[in-house]
């Protein structure tokens, strides 16, 4: 799987190269987390995106598309080319996340503190049919400041929905500043397990660490879990780490692509 | 000049004179160009991070002791997103918040649909005591926000962060309240707000050239409206056109239909979004899938006159 994430970041580094500049930091510090998600524990089928009783995903940050975007791609749900395509006029690949748009996004999101909610009102709905499907979500620190997260974690765990799996991409940056000199989160491990959630802390740049915090999360029962993922925003090629909080979003030029090939080797 | 540029510079000069001034943030002081005054004003410059609803509430208690906040964000984060939290904490409380919606309609450009607001003066129109105006170019806006900010009434401020093209030159001379008519003519009237009135001007422009002279009327704020200036043309004209990078339910076509309707009924041609979605595209791309181009404009004249 390591190699593959390699691949995705590759992948995602292209697409938003393709328009030449975009959600580059937010979108890298996820990746490690979909190929785990979309290689090893999702029930998903290229094939037949919309496949009842499948498990989804909504990505809440939903800036974070160009990630979700080159997952799909790697996937086989969009094709190489369609992947170069990112936010061209009348593109299936918009910069914020659309589940009319683009096969595989299961929430339309973007705007920020919203898609939680979207995936308990999932997690609810499956337990109601039985269709035993796992609902993952990906929100931001940054997002975390939005009130509607906490109503979402609230009512997630009044409701016991343990086939709820949130990532918490806690990478400390947003656009104007480190998140902890804005409005800090200051423990959210805490916060969320005095919200009532199973809470795993984790390196989020880690493959196997995601992949056993999934599995521990999988077997958890009567409770939400929640995954801090600490992560990198831009984790994966260096110049991008180093451009810190203004990475957010930033030019990705056909140059800038020759070095990122190089060191994703 | 940017908007941004023009906004910066303008709140540093009232802030200094002015202790009551400040500024919220959600998380887009930089993009919205509100940064530098952090440096400045360090005791009345917050960023609340990504919490519109907080924003709005936090303004309405510093207003409420007397301050007078001016609040920063997207457009849609600063109308749908709070529009329970601008009626009854900052409306119905009459708390003088004022409120900066950034990148309004089309200008929201790769952001795409969820960032594009079509609706955001639909919405705080209907709001009682609300003042919209929708900015032209930077230099307007410059000369806007010092008349703007000696209101004690909230305030909803439309504009895009980036280009500005010029429409005013250096000897216009703003005055809150007043439509400008920036061209005078017989045969109709154009009716335009923010960007559109660059369109509108580029529209009368190729209708001049086949002996049309349309009166090309910016009305600055949607609410209130200039009654006066709309109607003294209307009754000159006797036809009307509006232009409005906005859903036509709610805004410029709604409120011009809603004063001609009772003082002067006649028909009246809307450009503007028909009732649809926001999507990613840049803004010229943009300005034809909306069909809110100068040619647009003048078809949809010609049309009105059956020309
Ligand atoms: C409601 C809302 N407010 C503001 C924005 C603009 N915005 C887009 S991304 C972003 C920062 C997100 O920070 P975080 O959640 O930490 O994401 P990450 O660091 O993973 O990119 C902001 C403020 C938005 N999309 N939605
Ligand atoms: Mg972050």
């Amino acid at each position: 799987m390591q190699n593959i994430a390699k691949e995705i970041r590759l992948l995602t580094c292209q697409c938003i190269a393709s328009i030449g500049q975009g959600h580059i930091g937010g979108s890298l510090s996820i990746v490690d987390v979909l190929t785990v998600l979309y290689y090893k524990h999702m029930n998903v089928d290229p094939t037949n995106p919309k496949k009842t009783g499948r498990d989804r995903l909504v990505v809440s940050k939903g800036h974070a598309g160009p990630a979700v975007y080159a997952t799909l791609c790697h996937k086989g749900y969009i094709s190489q080319s369609e992947l170069l395509t990112l936010n061209k006029f009348k593109t299936n690949l918009p910069s914020h996340c659309d589940m009319n748009k683009t096969p595989g996004i299961d929430m339309t999101t973007g705007s920020l503190g919203q898609g939680l909610s979207c995936a308990v009102g999932m997690s609810l709905a499956s337990k109601i049919v039985q269709d035993h499907a796992y609902i993952y979500c990906i929100i931001g620190d940054g997002e975390s400041q939005e009130g509607q997260i906490w109503e979402a974690s609230m009512f997630a765990s009044q409701k016991k929905l343990d086939n709820l799996i949130v990532f918490l991409d806690n990478n400390n940056m947003q656009i104007d500043n480190y998140t902890s000199n804005i409005n800090s989160l200051i423990d959210p491990k805490a916060k969320w397990e005095s919200f009532g959630f199973y809470v795993q802390s984790i390196d989020g740049n880690n493959i196997d660490a995601i992949d056993d915090a999934i599995i521990k999360a999988k077997k958890n029962k009567d409770k939400p879990s929640m995954i801090i993922l600490n992560t990198i925003k831009g984790k994966g090629v260096s110049f991008i780490e180093q451009k810190g909080v203004a990475n957010h979003s930033m030019p990705i030029t056909e140059d800038d692509l020759k070095q990122i090939i190089e060191e994703l080797k | 000049m940017e908007f941004r540029q023009a906004l910066e510079q303008t709140l540093s000069v009232l802030m200094a004179k002015d202790e009551k001034i400040c500024i919220l943030d959600a998380d887009l002081a930089k993009p919205n160009g509100t940064a530098p005054l952090y440096q400045k004003f360090p005791n009345r410059c917050f960023d609340v991070g990504i919490q519109e609803a907080n924003m709005i509430g936090v303004a309405a208690g510093l207003a409420s002791y007397g301050f007078k906040p001016i609040v920063f964000t997207f457009a849609p984060f600063a109308t749908r997103r709070v529009c329970d939290q601008i009626a009854v904490s900052v409306s119905y409380a009459m708390q003088n918040v004022k409120i900066v919606g950034t990148d309004p309609g089309i200008t929201a450009e790769l952001n795409g649909g969820t960032h594009m607001s079509f609706e955001d003066v639909a919405i705080l129109r209907s709001i009682p005591k609300m003042t919209i105006y929708d900015a032209v170019d930077a230099n307007q806006l410059a000369q806007a926000l010092p008349q703007i900010m000696n209101l004690d009434t909230p305030v909803y401020i439309r504009m895009p962060r980036k280009l500005s093209t010029p429409v005013f030159d250096d000897n216009y001379k703003f005055k809150l309240f007043k439509a400008d008519v920036v061209s005078v003519g017989t045969d109709i009237t154009i009716i335009a707000s923010g960007i559109m009135v660059h369109e509108a001007i580029e529209a009368m422009k190729m209708l001049k050239e086949e002996g049309i002279n349309a009166e090309v009327i910016s009305i600055n704020t949607i609410k209130p409206l200039d009654e006066e200036t709309i109607l003294t043309s209307v009754k000159k004209t006797k036809h009307v056109v509006t232009c409005e990078n906005h859903n036509i339910i709610g805004g410029v076509y709604s409120a011009v239909s809603e004063l001609l309707a009772k003082e002067y009924p006649l028909k009246i041609t809307a450009i503007g979004i028909k009732d649809r979605f926001g999507q990613v595209g840049k803004y010229n791309e943009l300005l034809k899938e909306y069909n809110l181009t100068k040619i647009d404009i003048y078809n949809a004249v010609k049309n009105n006159l059956n020309k």
